[in-house]
C-alpha cells in the first residue's frame, strides 16, 4: 500500500444538499468518491493526487432507479449489481446489463456506480459504450440547480468532461423508445472475467424495409447507433460508419466498406495491454459482426 | 495394488480446518512486541556504478534504521550454489530492483515515503536484455563470457545421421519469463537477540537454504541461526530461492535495530524484484525417416538466467535432459547454456526447466509430423521409449510403460478423433475454429543424478507424551499436500490412525534438514524417509517390551506414552542412501538422471475466434501414469492447478519488460486464468508403482506444467493451420499471423 | 555510513492525527468502535486495529478477491473501501462465518473436495460461496464460475473449489 491514510482527508456529510455546497464553496478541493473501485486502486499504488475526498456513497438521491413510460431514471450512485439486478434494464437496455455483468467480478460490481464509471472517464470504460448507444442523457446537479445533457459529448477529451466542479452526476436518464431494436455488444480484454477492455462494442440498430437501387423495397438499415470503448481517449460513436450504412442493405460490400470506415475513425493506441494494429482490425470485425447479425435478425423477425 | 487403510485414501488435509476458519496464520498475521517495519531501495537502472547515495535532507533520518552493504557482518552474498550474488548492491548494480539500501521504521507508510526519498547517482553502464545480446559477448556482464553454465549431452553418433536422413527438420521455439504469482506475496519477520542470535519467520519453501544462507551473511554458527516457516500461501518454486534474499535483509535490519524487523512485499514490489521463470529459446534440427522415425538429431538449448547465477545451473540441468521428451533417440547431441541479462534474476518455477525445453520437442513432433505426412498421433507412436530403450543420457527405461497404450488412452478420454474429424469439417465455415492438440511428456522426479546423495536427507519422528507421533521434516507444506502425503505415509506405516500422527511446524531448531522442498521429490524421497523413520519408532518400542506384535492403535498409543514416561524421549531418524545400481556420471551428463519418471498425455481442446483471434481452451484431459496415487484429491488438485498454469504460460501470462524492468507488476495487467477462463480439466491416472518411492509414489507437483502449453499451441495450429513457436501466445500474435494470411484489412 | 541524522526536521503529522475518526460497526455480531484515520483502508482496520487477520492482502487493488467480506450481506474487497465507508455498516469476516451454522456444510465440502490448498484465497472465496449460495441455493457450474470470477486461485485451478460450492449445496438442500 503506497499512500499514507494520515495525509487524506474524508467526510461524509450524507446529504446531497450539503455536499453540493460544499463543492461550490470549495470548488476543485474535494474529490467525490462513490463506491471507491477507482479511486482507492490510484489510493493504493500511491497515486492519488486529491488529499480531499467527500464520500457521495449510498446518498438516497443518487440512488435508485425511475421508471416512467417514456424513459427509466438511474440514479448515479446505482452499483453495477443494481443494473444487473433490474428487470426493466435488462430487458430493454441489455448492453447495459451486460456491461455490468462484465465490469470486474461480484465484489467489484457491488461497489462500482454507474456515475463512477463516467466520471472516472477511462476510456476503456465497461459501461460507457452502451450509453452512447443508448444515447442517454445526464442530469447534473449542483448549488445552482440542475441542467440535463446528452452523454454523445460529455466526454470531450482524454478525462476531460462537459462537467463543472461544483457539479455531481445525479441521474441517466434512457429512452425507452427501443423497441424493435437490436442491441449489440462484446468486450475484447484479457481474460473472461476481470480484465480492462482491449476494446468493446455496443450498438443498436433496426431493419427497416426501405427502397434500393431499381426501386424494389428490401431490408435496409434503419436507425443504427455504433459505440466504442478503448479506441480513442474517449468512448466513441461511429458517426461516420452509422452514416454510411443507414438506408442501405446489407452486403457483403457494404461489411467490408463498414469494416474499413470503423478503422478509419478510430485512434487506438500500443500500450501495456494491446497494440494498435490489433484494436484496429478487430474493432473492424466487431463492427462486421454486428451489422451481420443485425441482418440476422432483420430477416428472423419476418 | 496393495490395498492400504490410509495411502490412496483422501483423508481430510492435515491443516484444512485451518483454513477454511481463517485461523492459519501466514506470516503477515504475525507481529512481535516492539516490531519495526523494514523496506528495500531498489535501483532503478539496469547496470552501472553507484557514484552517491543521498538522503533527501527534509526527512528525520535519525528516526530511520539504516542497513548498507557495510552493515553486513559477514559475506556480502546469498550463498546459494555460487557465491555471486549480493545482498546487498556494493558499488554496483546489475539489473533494475537490485537491492541496494534497507531501512526500518515503526510507520510502515513513513518508511514508504522514506523509500522514495533515498537517491542513487549512478554512472549507466551499457546493458543487455535478452539471449541473443547476451550472446554476442558485445557487452560482458558476467564472468568471461556471459556463460553461468553448459552442458554437453552426447549419445550415439549424431554427425552420421544427416546423409541418411530422408527429412531433416529444423526449427526454433521461445518461451517467456512467467511469474509464479502466488497469492501470497513475500514476507519476513526476523529478530536478533546477542545470546539467541537470529530468528525468521516467514514465507518459504526451504528452511535450510534460509539458514545456510543466513549463517554466511551474519557471520553466524549453526546453532545461532534459526528460521521458521509460516504457512505459506503458496509457492511454485518463487520461494525456492528468494526468501534467502529477504531473510537477510530483515536479518540485516533486526541486528541493526535490535529490534524484530518485518518485511512485506506489496504485489508490484514481488512481482518486479523477485525470481521468474527462465525465458528460453530451444533451437532443434532433427534427422527423419520416411517412417517418421528419428534418426538423430541436434538440440541447443538456452535458458536467460538474469544478472546472477541463483538457480540457473539446476535449471538448466533439468532443461536439458528432458529436452529429448519421451522419444527414443537413438543419436543426440544436446548443447545447453544459462546466460547473463541485465534482469532480476531468474528462478525455479514448476517444473524448472522442463517446461520449456518439453514445449520445445512437443511443438516440434508436430513439426516433423506436418513434414513426413504422418499424424501428431502416429508421430509420437512410432518414437516413444519402450521398456529397455535408453534415453537421451542413457538411462534404461525398466518400467513396464507402454506410452503408446497411454496415448490410446488420453485420445478415447479426449474423443481426438471424433473431434478432428469434425472440426475439420466445420472450420470450413463460421468464424470459430477449433482444434484439438496432444503433447506427450515426461517428468523425472527427485534431485537430478547424485543430488539426493548430496542432499543426504534426513527426517525424524518423535513420539509425544499423549501417545501420538509427530514427524519432524523440513520439507514444508504451500498447498500441495505436504503435511497431509507424510502423515498418511506414517500413518500407514505403523497401522495407526491418521489422527494420530502430527508433522511439527518446519523450525530449524526442531527439526533435521530432510532436503528443500522442490523437485517434485516430497512425498516420493522423503514419504520413503519418514517410513523407515517410524519404523524406527516401532522397532525402538518393540524392542523395550513395551509393544505387543500385533499390536492396536490403543496398544500403540499406550507403549509410546510408557516409553516417554519412563525414558523421556522416543525418537528415531532415517537418512537417505542412494539406492545400490544407480549410477549417474556427471562430468559426461550420462546414466541414471532421476531416479523415476512419471509420463504424461495431455489432450487440449481449443476454439479460436477470428473476430478477436481470442483462444478459449474448451477441454481438457490430463492423463498421467504417477507411480501411485497416495491421496486421490490432493493429486487430481495437483494435476489442475498445474494444467491451470501450464495453460496461462500459453495464452495468458506475459511479462512485459522494458531494460530489464517488468512493466506489468500488478495483477491488472498480468493476467492468470480466473475461473471463467479454464475449462474443465478432467484428471485421470494410471499406476505403475515406483520401487523408489514411498508406497510406489513418483513425485507429480510438477509434471501437469510440462504438458498444457504445447498442448493449446500445437492444438491452435489443428485449428488455424498456422505453426506458432513461441509462447505467450496472444491474440495480438495470433492476428498478426492470421492476417499475413488473408486480407491486410482485417475482414474475412 | 552516518546512519542517524541529528537536528534533522520531523514530519508533521499533526494533521493527520486531527483527522482520526472514531468509527462504530458490528463486526461478525459485535458493535466494535475503532479510532482510525477515515481513509484507512477497511482491510487494514479488520487486520490491525480488530486483529482479524483471516481477511487476507493479495494485491490490494480488487483484482484478487482475497480480502472480500460481507458488508450488510453484500459481497465486497475490503482492500478498496475507505474506513469511513463502512460506518455503522454490518462487516462479516471469515472468523465470523465460521462460527455461523451455514459454514458447516461450505466446510466440510471445502476439506472434502480440495476446495482449499495453499490457503490464501479460501476466506475470501468462501465468503463469495456464502454470498452466491444465499442468493442462489441451487447454482448451476456456470453459476458458481461466474460468481467466483473475481476470486483468484493460483493453487487449485478451480476444478475442486466448484466442486466444494456443488458439494455444499447439496449438503444444504439435504438439511
Amino acid at each position: 500500500m503506497r499512500s499514507d491514510p494520515a495525509e487524506y482527508e474524508l467526510i461524509a456529510p450524507g446529504k446531497l444538499p450539503s455536499i453540493l455546497s460544499l463543492l461550490a464553496q470549495q470548488p476543485g478541493q474535494w474529490l467525490p468518491i462513490a463506491g471507491g473501485t477507482d479511486v482507492m486502486v490510484q489510493f493504493a499504488a500511491g497515486k492519488l493526487a486529491a488529499r480531499r475526498l467527500v464520500s457521495i456513497w449510498n446518498l438516497p438521491e443518487l440512488r435508485g432507479i425511475e421508471i416512467a413510460s417514456d424513459e427509466i431514471r438511474i440514479g448515479a450512485g446505482c452499483t453495477y449489481t443494481n443494473l444487473r439486478e433490474h428487470e426493466i434494464i435488462a430487458r430493454e437496455f441489455q448492453l447495459l446489463a451486460r456491461a455490468a455483468r462484465w465490469t470486474g467480478g461480484i465484489a467489484n460490481q457491488n461497489r462500482g456506480t454507474l456515475g463512477g464509471n463516467i466520471v472516472n472517464a477511462s476510456p476503456a470504460a465497461d459501461s460507457l459504450p452502451a450509453l452512447l448507444a443508448y444515447e442517454a442523457e445526464l442530469i447534473l446537479v449542483s448549488v445552482r440547480g440542475e441542467r440535463r445533457v446528452p452523454y454523445v459529448g460529455f466526454h470531450t477529451d482524454y478525462k476531460r468532461m462537459n462537467l463543472q466542479p461544483d457539479e455531481l452526476i445525479r441521474t441517466i436518464c434512457l429512452r425507452r423508445n427501443l423497441s424493435g431494436y437490436f442491441h449489440f455488444a462484446r468486450k475484447v480484454g484479457a481474460r473472461n472475467a476481470q480484465a480492462i477492455s482491449k476494446l468493446c462494442v455496443a450498438a443498436v440498430g433496426r431493419i427497416e424495409i426501405g427502397r434500393v437501387a431499381g426501386g424494389r423495397t428490401a431490408n435496409v438499415v434503419g436507425d443504427v447507433r455504433i459505440a466504442l470503448g478503448s479506441v480513442a481517449p474517449t468512448p466513441l460513436r461511429l458517426t461516420e460508419v452509422e452514416r454510411m450504412v443507414q438506408g442501405q442493405s446489407i452486403t457483403p460490400e457494404l461489411l467490408q466498406s463498414a469494416s474499413r470506415a470503423a478503422m478509419a475513425s478510430i485512434q487506438p493506441i500500443d500500450d501495456i495491454r494491446s497494440t494498435a494494429k490489433y484494436r484496429s482490425a478487430v474493432a473492424g470485425n466487431l463492427v462486421v459482426e454486428f451489422l451481420d447479425q443485425l441482418c440476422t435478425s432483420g430477416t428472423q423477425r419476418e | 495394488m496393495t490395498e492400504n487403510n490410509i495411502i490412496g485414501k483422501s483423508v481430510p488435509r492435515k491443516e484444512g480446518r485451518d483454513k477454511v476458519t481463517g485461523a492459519a496464520r501466514y506470516i503477515d498475521d504475525m507481529t512481535l512486541p516492539g516490531m519495526l517495519y523494514g523496506a528495500t531501495v531498489r535501483s532503478q537502472i539496469p547496470r552501472g556504478k553507484i557514484k552517491k547515495i543521498s538522503f533527501d535532507p527534509e526527512f528525520a533520518w535519525s528516526e530511520f534504521v539504516i542497513v548498507t552493504a557495510e552493515d553486513i557482518p559477514g559475506k556480502n552474498c546469498i550463498a546459494l550454489i555460487g557465491d555471486d550474488q549480493p545482498c546487498l548492491a556494493n558499488g554496483e548494480v546489475n539489473h533494475p530492483e537490485e537491492p541496494t539500501l534497507l531501512l526500518a521504521h515503526e510507520n510502515p507508510h513513513l518508511l514508504r515515503k522514506a523509500v522514495n526519498a533515498v537517491s542513487i547517482e549512478y554512472e549507466p553502464m551499457p546493458a543487455i536484455f535478452s539471449i541473443e545480446e547476451s550472446e554476442t559477448q558485445s557487452q560482458i556482464i558476467w564472468g568471461r563470457d556471459n556463460t553461468f553454465k553448459t552442458f554437453l549431452i552426447s549419445k550415439g553418433e549424431v554427425d552420421t545421421v544427416w546423409s541418411k536422413a530422408d527429412y531433416i527438420v529444423e526449427a526454433e521455439y521461445t518461451t517467456g519469463a512467467q511469474e509464479q504469482l502466488y497469492i501470497e506475496t513475500n514476507g519476513m519477520i526476523a529478530a536478533f537477540d546477542a545470546d539467541q542470535g537470529v530468528t525468521v519467520w516467514g514465507s518459504l519453501q526451504c528452511p535450510y537454504y534460509v539458514h545456510k544462507a543466513l549463517m554466511a551473511l551474519c557471520d553466524l554458527t549453526e546453532d545461532k541461526v534459526r528460521v521458521v516457516q509460516m504457512e505459506t500461501g503458496g509457492a511454485f518454486g518463487g520461494k525456492e530461492d528468494y526468501p534467502s534474499m529477504i531473510a537477510a535483509h530483515a536479518a540485516l535490519l533486526a541486528m541493526k535495530a535490535r529490534r524484530p524487523v518485518k518485511i512485506i512485499y506489496d504485489r508490484m514490489e514481488d512481482m518486479t524484484a523477485t525470481t521468474k521463470r527462465h525465458p528460453s529459446r530451444t533451437r532443434h534440427r532433427t534427422a527423419v525417416s520416411k517412417t517418421g522415425k528419428i534418426l538423430g538429431g541436434e538440440i541447443e538449448f538456452t535458458i536467460d538466467g538474469g544478472a546472477y547465477a541463483t538457480l540457473s545451473s539446476v535449471v538448466l540441468s533439468r532443461g536439458t535432459i528432458h529436452a529429448g521428451g519421451p522419444y527414443y533417440w537413438p543419436n543426440i547431441r544436446i548443447r545447453a547454456k544459462a546466460v547473463a541479462t541485465n534482469a532480476p534474476p531468474h528462478g525455479a518455477f514448476r517444473g524448472f526447466g522442463a517446461p520449456q525445453s518439453l514445449f520445445a520437442m512437443e511443438r516440434h513432433m508436430d513439426r516433423i509430423a506436418g513434414v513426413v505426412g504422418l499424424s501428431p498421433v502416429e508421430i509420437r507412436r512410432v518414437n516413444f521409449l519402450k521398456p529397455g530403450d535408453t534415453t537421451t543420457t542413457q538411462q534404461i527405461v525398466r518400467e513396464e510403460i507402454d506410452l503408446a497404450k497411454l496415448l490410446d488412452r488420453a485420445l478415447e478420454l479426449s474423443e481426438y478423433t471424433a473431434k478432428k474429424n469434425r472440426f475439420a469439417k466445420e472450420n470450413a465455415t463460421g468464424a470459430i475454429r477449433r482444434g484439438v492438440g496432444i503433447a506427450a511428456f515426461l517428468h523425472g522426479a527427485g534431485f537430478t543424478g547424485s543430488g539426493e546423495r548430496y542432499l543426504s536427507s534426513t527426517v525424524g519422528v518423535e513420539g509425544c507424551a499423549d501417545g501420538t507421533v509427530r514427524l519432524l521434516v523440513s520439507s514444508t507444506e504451500f498447498g500441495q499436500g505436504t503435511s497431509t502425503v507424510l502423515c498418511q505415509v506414517a500413518a500407514e506405516a505403523l497401522g495407526l490412525p491418521y489422527e494420530d500422527v502430527q508433522i511439527a511446524q518446519p523450525d530449524t531448531a526442531q527439526v533435521p534438514n530432510s532436503g528443500p522442498t522442490v523437485a517434485s521429490r516430497t512425498a516420493m524421497v522423503v514419504g520413503n524417509l519418514v517410513r523407515s523413520a517410524v519404523l524406527g519408532i516401532k522397532q525402538t518400542l518393540t524392542a523395550s517390551g513395551a509393544l505387543p506384535a500385533p499390536y492396536t492403535p490403543a496398544q500403540f498409543r499406550e507403549a509410546c506414552r510408557k516409553y516417554i514416561s519412563e525414558r523421556g524421549e522416543l525418537r528415531s531418524f532415517a537418512r537417505y542412501e542412494a539406492p545400490p545400481g544407480v549410477f549417474w556420471d556427471d562430468d559426461n551428463y550420462r546414466g541414471e538422471a532421476y531416479a523415476a519418471y512419471a509420463w504424461a498425455v495431455y489432450v487440449a481442446e481449443v476454439a479460436v475466434d477470428l473476430v478477436t483471434c481470442g483462444v478459449d481452451v474448451k477441454d481438457f484431459v490430463a492423463l498421467q501414469e504417477v507411480g501411485r496415487v497416495l491421496h486421490p484429491v490432493l493429486a487430481k488438485g495437483q494435476i489442475a492447478g498445474g494444467v491451470a498454469q501450464g495453460i496461462g504460460f500459453a495464452l495468458y501470462e506475459k511479462v512485459v519488460w522494458q531494460n530489464g524492468r517488468m512493466q506489468n507488476g500488478q495483477m491488472t495487467n498480468y493476467i492468470m486464468p480466473t475461473s471463467a477462463d479454464l475449462p474443465p480439466i478432467r484428471v485421470f491416472f494410471e499406476e505403475l508403482g515406483n520401487v523408489h518411492g514411498a508406497y510406489g509414489a513418483k513425485g507429480i507437483g510438477e509434471l501437469p506444467m510440462d504438458g498444457p502449453a504445447p498442448a493449446v499451441v500445437n492444438a491452435i495450429e489443428d485449428a488455424l493451420g498456422i505453426r506458432f513457436d513461441s509462447i505467450p501466445l496472444m491474440p495480438e500474435d495470433i492476428f498478426a499471423a492470421v492476417s499475413e494470411e488473408t486480407c491486410a484489412d482485417g475482414v474475412r | 555510513m552516518r546512519d542517524t541524522f541529528e537536528n534533522g526536521p520531523k514530519i508533521d503529522r499533526s494533521l493527520g492525527e486531527l483527522s482520526l475518526c472514531d468509527l462504530s460497526l458490528t463486526v461478525n455480531g459485535t458493535a466494535r468502535t475503532v479510532r482510525v484515520y477515515p481513509m484507512q483502508r477497511l482491510l487494514d482496520v479488520l487486520r490491525n486495529e480488530l486483529g482479524l487477520t483471516g481477511t487476507k492482502e493479495g494485491c490490494g487493488e480488487g483484482e484478487c478477491g482475497s480480502c472480500a467480506v460481507l458488508m450488510n450481506g453484500e459481497l465486497v474487497n475490503s482492500c478498496l473501501i475507505p474506513a469511513l465507508q463502512a460506518a455503522n455498516s454490518d462487516l462479516v469476516t471469515i472468523e465470523g462465518f465460521a462460527g455461523n451454522p451455514q459454514f458447516t456444510a461450505l466446510q466440510s465440502a471445502f476439506l472434502e473436495c480440495g476446495g482449499a490448498q495453499c490457503g490464501i484465497c479460501t476466506p475470501g472465496m468462501i465468503l463469495a460461496s456464502q454470498h452466491l449460495l444465499t442468493k442462489n441455493p441451487e447454482p448451476t457450474l456456470d453459476d458458481i464460475r461466474e460468481a467466483l470470477s473475481g476470486n483468484l486461485c493460483r493453487c487449485t485451478g478451480y476444478m475442486q473449489i466448484f466442486e466444494a460450492v456443488a458439494r455444499a449445496a447439496q449438503l444444504r438442500s439435504i438439511v
